[in-house]
């Protein structure tokens, strides 16, 4: 496999995840609803979702992307470590942002806590015994307030979103750029766009562990 | 002026090398940074001691043979300038400047500070040409191209090929010189005929090469002498992708 070739399957994937985070944020802005409506909605659409076999396809599309796009990024940053210059006295820095320079730390951080929500929600979903809200849905909707009563978990989420703020802003640019956009003036809107979505994405995700914590 | 430089120093691509201390004096502001190293190699030759080798041609910032690290930076701390084009004035007397060839997995170090940089011919040789029949030459004004597109192709042929981008990518990725070249050729109609084989063999010939993965942190423009635009490796990756859906 050559190197645009893994750098086309890290862009696919990405932005796979990105258009995911679209549709899984729309759904949890239910949280920010009154507690009442939101409980007996946000649990209606969790039903609705694992009950349905569309969304069945696209969450095995989910999790072979979020695999793929990790072992591609292993490769990469791997291969990357060994191919590059070390200089007994670097400057090299100046030239460049941070978060650029480190997607493969920042995409594991993400990793590790992709692991820790799928074990906190998903895995208590599919698998815990979770009680029956009064329409008869699974009540996952308490089971997001108590994990969100500890400020410890609303920790790790809002630097965990943090996290992935750096790696969006430079993910999507990157992504473009991979998939050959090269006039100008395009480059630039989308890049400007693709902050945009970083922050909405990122400070509204954040912000659902923090209204709960402080209004509960 | 006077000087403390540490500068690399290495027997042969063999052996591995190490930082020397070298003090100079007298260095005129005015001289070139390359100037200020011949300054240094006379007092070693008439020391009896080993000149330290670096590569240079032109001394004029065209041709792309000199190239060092100057304190951690590619060609030093002036942007978009050639080695052999910075001049001591943007140094202060006393000063401890580092020197270290453009040493990466793929550059390998032939002598002190002389790099081995012919994974670039070999990237050149697998694309980077328009295949004509020898014969008359043709008519000038029979392929017409408008100014603008001319210069958007002489912006990427710009590339004068110092590798800088390659010394100060951390991936060691030789990206922007691959595209710089092949975006060059598409730009033109002349160009355009071999697009298609041109972008499979030359980015082939690159990875063969074992240069890195490009992580677009942009920063080969910024220290690139002849800031070549970040645009072209879009392109080429556009050239890639078109190739790559149009291929029989
Ligand atoms: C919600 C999760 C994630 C999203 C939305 C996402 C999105 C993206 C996008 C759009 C890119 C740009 C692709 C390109 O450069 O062409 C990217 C790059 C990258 N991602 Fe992710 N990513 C996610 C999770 C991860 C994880 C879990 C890891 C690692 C374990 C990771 C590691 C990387 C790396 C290393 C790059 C840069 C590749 C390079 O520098 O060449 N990402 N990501
Ligand atoms: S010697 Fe020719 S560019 Fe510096």
């Amino acid at each position: 496999m050559n190197t645009l070739t893994r750098k086309i399957i890290m862009c696919l994937t990405g932005l796979f995840l990105c258009f995911f985070l679209i549709i899984h944020f729309l759904g949890n802005l239910q949280l920010f609803l009154p507690a009442e409506e939101a409980q007996k909605s946000f649990n209606a659409y969790s039903h609705f979702l694992s009950g349905n076999p569309f969304i069945k396809i696209i969450s095995y599309g989910l999790y072979a992307c979020i695999i793929a796009h990790a072992l591609d990024a292993l490769y990469i940053t791997i291969q990357n470590k060994k191919s590059g210059g070390a200089f007994k006295h670097d400057k090299r820095d100046r030239a460049s942002k941070w978060y650029t320079r480190n997607m493969g730390i920042l995409g594991f951080v993400i990793l590790l806590f992709l692991v820790l929500h799928f074990q906190n929600f998903w895995y208590y979903y599919k698998f815990g015994s979770l009680s029956l809200d009064q329409s008869g849905n699974k009540d996952l909707y308490t089971l997001v307030v108590i994990s969100f009563q500890q400020w410890w978990i609303v920790l790790i989420y809002v630097l965990s979103m943090l996290a992935l703020f750096y790696h969006l802003v430079h993910g999507v640019h990157s992504a473009t750029r991979t998939l050959g956009v090269f006039h100008p003036k395009y480059v630039r809107w989308i890049q400007k766009t693709g902050v945009l979505y970083a922050v909405v994405i990122c400070l509204g995700f954040a912000l659902m562990p923090i209204y709960i914590y402080f209004t509960y | 002026m006077k000087l403390h430089l540490k500068i690399w120093r290495q027997k042969n691509a063999e052996t591995t090398g190490k930082l020397v201390d070298y003090t100079v004096e007298d260095v005129n502001p005015h001289m070139s940074f390359l100037e200020m190293l011949d300054h240094l190699n006379e007092k070693l030759i008439l020391a009896d001691d080993e000149p330290v080798e670096f590569d240079h041609d032109c001394r004029e910032g065209i041709c792309g043979q000199c190239g060092i690290m100057i304190n951690g930076i590619a060609h030093g701390p002036l942007k978009n300038t050639t080695t052999c084009q910075l001049h001591m004035r943007e140094f202060k007397d006393g000063d401890k400047i580092f020197i270290e060839p453009f040493q990466t997995a793929v550059f390998s170090v032939r002598k002190d500070l002389k790099v081995d940089r012919s994974a670039f011919d070999r990237i050149i040789s697998a694309g980077g040409f328009v295949s004509v029949n020898t014969g008359q030459a043709p008519e000038a004004n029979t392929t017409r191209i408008t100014h603008d597109t001319t210069e958007a192709a002489f912006d990427s042929a710009a590339c004068i090929g110092c590798g800088a981008c390659v010394a100060t990518c951390k991936n060691g990725s030789a990206v922007l010189f691959t595209a710089a070249k092949i975006s060059q050729l598409a730009q033109l109609p002349q160009g355009r005929e071999e697009r298609t084989l041109r972008v499979f063999n030359m980015v082939k010939q690159m990875d063969e090469e074992g240069f890195g993965n490009c992580s677009n942190t942009e920063a080969c423009q910024i220290e690139c002498p002849q800031n070549i635009s970040v645009l072209n490796i879009a392109r080429m990756n556009y050239e890639y992708n078109r190739a790559r859906i149009l291929r029989k």
